[in-house]
């Protein structure tokens, strides 16, 4: 059967028909048009595919469309305010956090939810709030210093 | 193509659903990552848990806790009382996959699923948590003992659900759970520990001990927990409860570890999660997740 549901992403509403296996990642990328999130292993190692669903972080290709219905889905398209990058992305630019980039977008959703939860975190626990997420490039040393900046740079801006 | 779906608020309509052969799904961590890993294919109808208010949180009973199923790892990890007075449940879900794994996946999930690797049966066995499950027909409690029947099977009907697990208060108990990882996260227990253990002064009046990826089903070890009642506790008692544990330990060879690995680890866990359990039960401060904190502890 196919269900027709609304999908609310980037406070955009997108109606979508869905079968009950297809994954949120599947539909984000195929039917949205939003290929900000990647698939990586396409099984919850990697989190390449991480969103965010009512603000907590998912693996999104391992998780059904069907359930994200009507909550609030935040990708990595939503970061930015126009052409103003979020303090997370302009972090990860100026501390070489990215390399070829396929990871950045579900570290920066990964860390996006790690500061809201704990706005001034140790080293310890950056690395323990992006454990879901693999980087085969950077090494993490530069990522980790980008959370750290974008940590400060959001504590001054408030 | 066929496949149903149902996302209720309601828990009766839920039961419906399950009575008419609608799988449940709450946060899909193991069904839907195991159809990605290509271990089986997604059930055919699918009733979603995620909306039913009545299922999530965590209630202070007179008693003791009463926890809905779809309460996620997270919320356990954070909650005070469970922190302060069942601690090695915080010490469990604070470390079960990643961050995205606890704030979705659910206790109902990880009891359901029966892995003998999974994370919060050693603690909850150890505090004798009872588990509540419901079908149209009415509800039923199972001692969690009695729920666990094999890897991956229980005996929860596929009609029912896991609506709660109830815990009563144990006086005066410090607990632990330890596990043996490669890795600080994202990790699976290669072998993992609980105790939970009251004194009386400095002697060892009770003692709970279960073991973790260690046997078919995650269990208590009776004769470790005797051996270690009458004790100070200190580090000769932990060894030996651990050596006994060791023993009685029934676990099979895997790509993780081999069976004579994981059988001499088996007495490392649970001398560590024992000292931790003592550590707490005398006031001292051993900081949650206790595995991280006891790394490394003779
Ligand atoms: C990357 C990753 C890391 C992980 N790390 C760990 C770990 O460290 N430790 C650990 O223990 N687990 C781990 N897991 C496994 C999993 O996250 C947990 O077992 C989790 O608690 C499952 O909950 P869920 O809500 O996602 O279950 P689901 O996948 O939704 O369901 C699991 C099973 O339980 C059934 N079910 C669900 N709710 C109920 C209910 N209320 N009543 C009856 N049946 C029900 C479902 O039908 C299904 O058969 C990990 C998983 C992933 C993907
Ligand atoms: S693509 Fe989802 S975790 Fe790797
Ligand atoms: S920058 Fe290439 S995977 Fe992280």
């Amino acid at each position: 059967m196919r269900y027709l549901v609304t999908l609310q992403v980037n406070r955009t509403s997108y109606p979508v028909e869905l079968e009950v296996g297809r994954t949120l990642l599947s539909v984000l990328r195929g039917e949205l048009g939003l290929t900000g999130s990647k698939e990586g292993c396409d099984d919850s190692e990697c989190g390449a595919c991480m969103v965010l669903i009512d603000g907590r972080p998912v693996n999104s290709c391992s998780y059904l469309a069907l359930q994200a219905a009507g909550r609030q889905i935040t990708t990595v398209e939503g970061l930015a305010s126009g052409t103003k990058l979020h303090p997370l992305q302009q972090a990860f630019l100026e501390h070489g956090a990215v390399q070829c980039g396929f990871c950045t977008p579900g570290m920066l959703i990964s860390a996006t939810a790690l500061l809201a939860a704990n706005p001034d975190p140790t080293e310890d626990e950056i690395r323990a709030g992006l454990s879901g997420n693999l980087c085969r490039c950077t090494g993490y040393v530069g990522i980790v210093a980008a959370v750290r900046s974008a940590a400060a740079e959001l504590a001054n801006a408030d | 193509m066929g496949g149903r779906f149902t996302s209720p608020t309601a828990l009766a309509d839920a039961l419906a659903a399950t009575a008419a052969g609608h799988r449940p799904v709450a946060g899909g961590t193991d069904l839907v990552v195991g159809t990605r890993q290509g271990k089986w294919s997604l059930p055919e109808d699918l009733v979603a848990l995620d909306r039913i208010e009545e299922l999530r949180g965590i209630e202070e009973t007179s008693g003791g806790l009463r926890i809905g199923a779809t309460t996620s790892h997270a919320d356990l990890a954070g909650h005070p009382a469970i922190r302060k007075r069942w601690t090695a449940i915080a010490d469990a879900a604070s470390i079960v996959g990643s961050p995205a794994t606890r704030h979705i996946g659910t206790l109902g999930g990880n009891l359901a699923n029966a892995s003998p690797a999974a994370e919060t049966s050693g603690p909850l066995l150890c505090f004798d948590a009872q588990v509540e499950v419901r079908s149209t027909a009415g509800s039923r409690r199972i001692a969690l003992a009695d729920l666990f029947n094999g890897p991956g099977r229980t005996t929860v009907r596929s009609d029912e659900l896991i609506v709660a697990v109830e815990l009563s208060e144990l006086a005066g108990v410090g607990s632990s759970y330890v596990r043996l990882e490669f890795r600080r996260q994202m990790e699976i227990a290669v072998v993992g520990a609980t105790a939970v253990v009251s004194l009386d002064g400095a002697i060892v009046i009770d003692a709970r001990i279960a073991i973790t990826a260690l046997a078919p089903t995650v269990r208590r070890v009776a004769v470790a927990e005797f051996a270690l009642v009458g004790t100070d506790g200190g580090p000769d008692a932990a060894a030996e409860a651990g050596r006994l544990a060791a023993e009685a330990a029934t676990p099979i060879s895997d790509v993780r570890a081999s069976l004579e690995y994981r059988r001499a680890m088996a007495a490392v866990v649970v001398r560590r999660a024992v000292t931790g359990a003592i550590a707490r039960a005398r006031g001292e401060t051993i900081p949650i997740p206790a595995s991280a904190s006891l790394f490394g502890a003779r």
